[in-house]
């Protein structure tokens, strides 16, 4: 009996990811080679190159959330950062069927076309809204800088989008012409979410939005990141030192330590039944 | 009748790096098949390893050996045990569902919209999708008053009701569910074995866990009797 274990061909991958790798500093020709979980440490001992994330691999499919979770200095950030083009990578291999039909490696194209990447078919959501956020500009301006960098410059069209945006992320659209600096730490959140989705991405990045937002308000911000994946089928990546936000918003997780993926499977697997030694002391800690 | 699950072989055992590598054996050479719209009740004693195996066949656990091959009406023949995390997202959104003891939902959505968005996952519009949400809550006997509430305010048997009708109302082709009775009383306990039959008669397949003699009576065609992690045989049971 052939057995398919496997989607069929028709449900491909949205985003693919081969031996990504960021390094600072001068690596030799071991340096990734002695670094790594098994040797608790990313800094090369030949040359002091820090690896900041090696050998990373995965495939994410339309509509999934997929988690990355770790301590500080695991690499999480960095292996997004590399993906939204806010870092140039030592290596490895992108591969997004959205351009050129997943053909062409998108850490070798042009910085034009990684422009138009980002502002077509990503969005990103920074930890500090201040990363995502230009704070001179009013909220409303912020998303239209957006919409204008992916070639929408119909001011009336533009006003109209932001406000159906803003609404929708629960911003007063009343407050639409005040700069973000003058809004509390949830809203500024939630400006940020609407930018990130204004040009309808297929795929969106979260580096650690919580983080920092007290429990009624991050309960508010997770409910409407939920609510946007649940509506508009958007997949996400999502990265948080939090395993209660990893619950609650993924399907699948990659748990990273030392810069490398050290176990990666179905959120509810990594949670309940954790193979690694790390993932065990990791879950063994929640609350 | 025609196997929908066929288990052969099972082992799980948990390896434990934090408490000096030891290893805590979980199940043994189990070895059973699930017919379509057949009802199997699993029974045994507290730790004899019945989660384990809903919950190996849920993925939720990763078996050590052996195999669980699955006939998918939309994917064709499928090894629960290997398949890829892909696989299994996609088997879960459209065909199993697993019903806990627990319930785990995100704070602030209302008891209807967390029973809704199960079947609005499958493609139903969202308002139907509500509609008939509110209709299997007040099947299952919850007030009026609670459907716009957050189910994590809910008492034992109200978080239950929500467990059960979020895992049944998408008609899945395998339901996998565990204690569905244990907090209920017996007006809402018969209501949920309604249910059930119906399902059943609609094609589904299901495991059931349970500890009670009456919800075990009314439903299972079959009892697997699990102790120390193994199928007991039937004259043992």
């Amino acid at each position: 009996m052939v057995m398919k274990n496997d989607l069929p061909d028709d449900h491909n991958w949205l985003l693919r990811v081969r031996g990504l790798t960021k390094i600072y500093g001068e690596p030799c020709s071991s340096t990734v080679q002695l670094t790594g979980p098994q040797f608790n440490s990313n800094i090369c001992p030949e040359t002091e190159a820090i690896v900041a994330c090696a050998e990373i691999d995965f495939d994410l499919y339309p509509g999934e959330v997929l988690g990355i979770v770790g301590e500080s200095g695991s690499g999480k950030s960095t292996v997004v950062q590399q993906l939204y083009f806010d870092l140039e990578s030592s290596g490895g291999e992108v591969f997004f069927s959205h351009f050129d039909e997943g053909k062409t490696n998108l850490l070798e194209v042009s910085n034009q076309k990684k422009r138009y990447i980002r502002n077509h078919l990503m969005g990103m959501v920074y930890q500090n809204p201040r990363d995502g956020l230009n704070f001179s500009f009013s909220s409303g301006g912020n998303i239209a800088e957006k919409l204008i960098m992916a070639g929408n410059f119909h001011v009336g069209s533009i006003r109209e989008r932001a406000s159906t945006l803003l609404e929708r992320t629960e911003v007063p659209v009343a407050r639409m012409d005040n700069a973000p600096k003058t809004f509390s730490g949830g809203m500024q959140q939630r400006v940020q979410i609407s930018k990130a989705i204004a040009n309808n991405p297929p795929i969106l990045f979260m580096d650690e939005v919580t983080t920092g937002l007290d429990v009624s308000v991050q309960a508010k911000v997770l409910d409407l990141i939920r609510h946007l994946q649940h509506d508009l089928g958007i997949s996400m990546i999502v990265v948080s030192h939090d395993l209660a936000v990893i619950r609650m918003l993924t399907d699948r997780t990659m748990v990273l330590k030392n810069g490398r993926i050290v176990e990666s499977g179905l959120t509810d697997q990594i949670l309940q039944d954790p193979q690694h030694a790390y993932t065990q002391l990791l879950v063994s800690s929640l609350l | 009748m025609q196997p929908v699950l066929k288990v052969r072989n099972v082992h799980k055992d948990f390896h434990m790096h934090i408490l000096n590598d030891k290893t805590i054996p979980a199940l043994e050479d189990v070895n059973f098949e699930v017919g379509l719209g057949e009802i199997i009740g699993l029974t045994g004693k507290s730790g004899s390893g019945k989660s384990s195996l809903m919950k190996c066949i849920h993925r939720t656990y990763l078996a050590n050996s052996g195999s669980m091959e699955y006939l998918s009406s939309n994917y064709g023949t499928i090894d629960l045990v290997s398949a890829s995390e892909h696989m299994i997202i996609r088997i879960r959104r459209e065909e199993m569902t697993y019903c806990s003891q627990f319930l785990s939902v995100i704070p602030r959505v209302s008891a209807v919209e967390v029973v809704a968005e199960a079947l609005e996952n499958r493609g139903v519009d969202l308002e139907i999708a509500k509609e008939k949400a509110a209709k299997l809550i007040e099947r299952l006997g919850l007030p009026e008053e609670l459907w716009d509430a957050y189910p994590s305010t809910f008492s034992g048997g109200e978080q239950q009701r929500i467990n059960v009708a979020r895992a049944i109302i998408s008609n899945p082709r395998f339901l996998l569910i565990d204690e569905p009775t244990a907090s209920l009383d017996q007006k809402t306990k018969d209501v949920v074995i309604d249910l059930i039959l119906e399902l059943r008669e609609k094609g589904t397949s299901v495991i059931l866990i349970t500890h009670d003699k009456h919800t075990l009576d009314r439903l299972a065609d079959r009892e697997i009797h699990l102790a120390g992690g193994k199928i007991q045989e039937p004259s043992l049971a």
